[in-house]
């Protein structure tokens, strides 16, 4: 089998848009307007916290982009599941798209959370075990962009790729409960049931102050569906064209 | 007609623990690895009496991890290089068996260096580490590092890397399980409270689990040629 017969036809009738299908031209407007309503909800809608002032602000930001790193995450996962079961190349592109987005916005919510600790943690870093278990994660997924710049034969990188990918996720799904099942992390958890006591510092009440649950409310599907899927979107077609230029070099090689 | 699975599994161990027996080249270059970390350790951290007691137990993992690490890699790339890992392809047995085989075998060589370095630690660093609780806490660390080792290295022996892959793939995702031993093994051997530090081989163990479960879901997409 050659390159060739894989690679993935560009429809005509996507000329008149520069080549995006409609559906992705108008996220390309919406998101962007969306995250600026979602800043506008939470530095000017949203009540100042009576506790910790303007800082806990970040928080608009800060659990969302979590949110959607692991549905880009998530993404990968269902792209290495399905390649594994198809073998389409379609579902590994989808992995790709995932776990680079997925960095992305997990750095977005590391960065701000350490931008809001250093105020209410007086510190930047610490050892606990949500901080903790979320640094391996980035790096779990640092290790699988190696992993896949480590193999030739594209079919094998296809194949390890998911394999990993889907043994990574066990990084992302103890960062998320592992606030829930250790008492001792000083991480606070804000929406849902916990067993914390008092060791967590610098939760709030989203009832307490008006505007919180909007501000919430909004930003919450902006950077946990819109931003990670608009990203993955291009960055699929980014892999499409490069499989596709890859494909006709070989074809005016041989 | 296929070979029972429970067979299968343990005549690749012992082709391995035979092999092993016969050339002696893993568990010698292991012990021999583990042996000048921990040496290099204790003149590296120049430490005194307080200090060990905190340290000792990050040096001992560090150096289990890493001997694990030399000896999957040797114990994988010599199924490859050799052709067995094709004639146990073709045989009619059972292909998470092979798994299991390996995973057994990469276990009994790890928690035999680890063994050794408990006594020779003890003298070394002048404190008691043969302890029921620290044997059970070495046996648990190492197999979750054996589950998922196995996996990776069959993964990263078949690349153009090789060798230096491993570490990278494999430190990340094991560090669950080290994390877990550390803590564990530092409360074990200041003497803290059982109450207080029971909670981490209980996470070990379940980590073990998860780990263990996804391996063997995952093992069969690592080796089809």
């Amino acid at each position: 089998m050659t390159a060739v017969q894989d690679t993935p036809a560009l429809p005509t009738q996507q000329a008149e848009t520069g080549g995006r299908p409609r559906l992705l031209v108008a996220l390309t407007i919406i998101t962007p307007l969306a995250v600026l309503v979602g800043l506008y909800m939470a530095l000017f809608n949203a009540r100042t916290d009576i506790d910790q002032g303007d800082v806990q602000r970040i928080f608009y930001i800060h659990m969302p982009a979590f949110i959607g790193a692991f549905v880009a995450l998530g993404g990968t996962v269902i792209g290495g599941i399905q390649y594994l079961r198809t073998r389409q190349v379609k579902w590994d592109t989808l992995a790709l798209a995932g776990v680079e987005v997925g960095i992305a916005l997990a750095l977005v919510n590391l960065i701000t959370g350490m931008v809001w600790a250093r105020p209410i943690w007086n510190t930047w870093w610490t050892w606990d075990p949500r901080l903790t278990s979320e640094a391996i994660m980035v790096l779990t997924y640092a290790a699988y962009i190696m992993l896949r710049q480590g193999i030739e034969n594209p079919e094998q990188r296809r194949r390890f790729a998911a394999v990993y990918g889907i043994l990574a996720f066990i990084t992302v799904i103890i960062t998320l409960v592992i606030t829930r099942i250790r008492p001792d992390t000083i991480h606070p958890v804000v929406i849902g049931p916990s067993v914390q006591t008092d060791m967590a510092q610098g939760a709030f009440e989203v009832a307490a102050t008006s505007g919180v649950r909007a501000a919430l409310m909004v930003n919450m599907p902006v950077w946990a569906i819109l931003v990670p899927i608009t990203l993955m979107w291009y960055r699929i077609r980014l892999e499409n064209f490069n499989q596709r230029i890859q494909a006709l070099k070989m074809k005016v090689l041989s | 007609m296929k070979t029972p699975f429970l067979k299968a599994v343990l005549s690749i161990v012992r082709k391995d623990i035979q092999i092993e027996l016969r050339s002696r080249e893993l568990v010698s270059s292991m012990g021999l690895f583990a042996l000048l970390s921990i040496l290099i350790f204790s003149f590296a951290l120049e430490l005194d009496r307080s200090a060990r007691q905190e340290a000792i137990s990050g040096v001992l993992w560090v150096t289990v991890v890493f001997a694990s690490i030399l000896g999957l890699n040797r114990s994988l790339a010599m199924e490859r290089d050799q052709g067995n890992l094709d004639a146990m392809l073709l045989a009619p047995i059972d292909r998470v068996a092979i798994f299991f085989g390996k995973l057994a075998g990469n276990l009994v060589f790890a928690l035999v260096v680890g063994l050794l370095l408990l006594p020779i630690m003890t003298i070394l660093y002048n404190q008691n580490l043969l302890q029921p609780w620290l044997l059970l806490v070495l046996l648990l660390g190492t197999f979750g590092f054996a589950t998922v080792g196995t996996l990776l290295a069959m993964m990263t022996v078949q690349t153009r890397a090789r060798e230096s892959l491993l570490p990278i793939v494999m430190m990340p995702v094991a560090l669950p399980v080290l994390l877990a031993a550390v803590r564990a093994s530092t409360n074990i051997l200041t003497e803290t409270p059982i109450a207080d530090w029971i909670a981490w081989p209980q996470i070990l163990v379940v980590v073990d689990i998860i780990y263990l479960v996804a391996c063997y879901l995952l093992f069969e997409y690592v080796i089809e040629e």
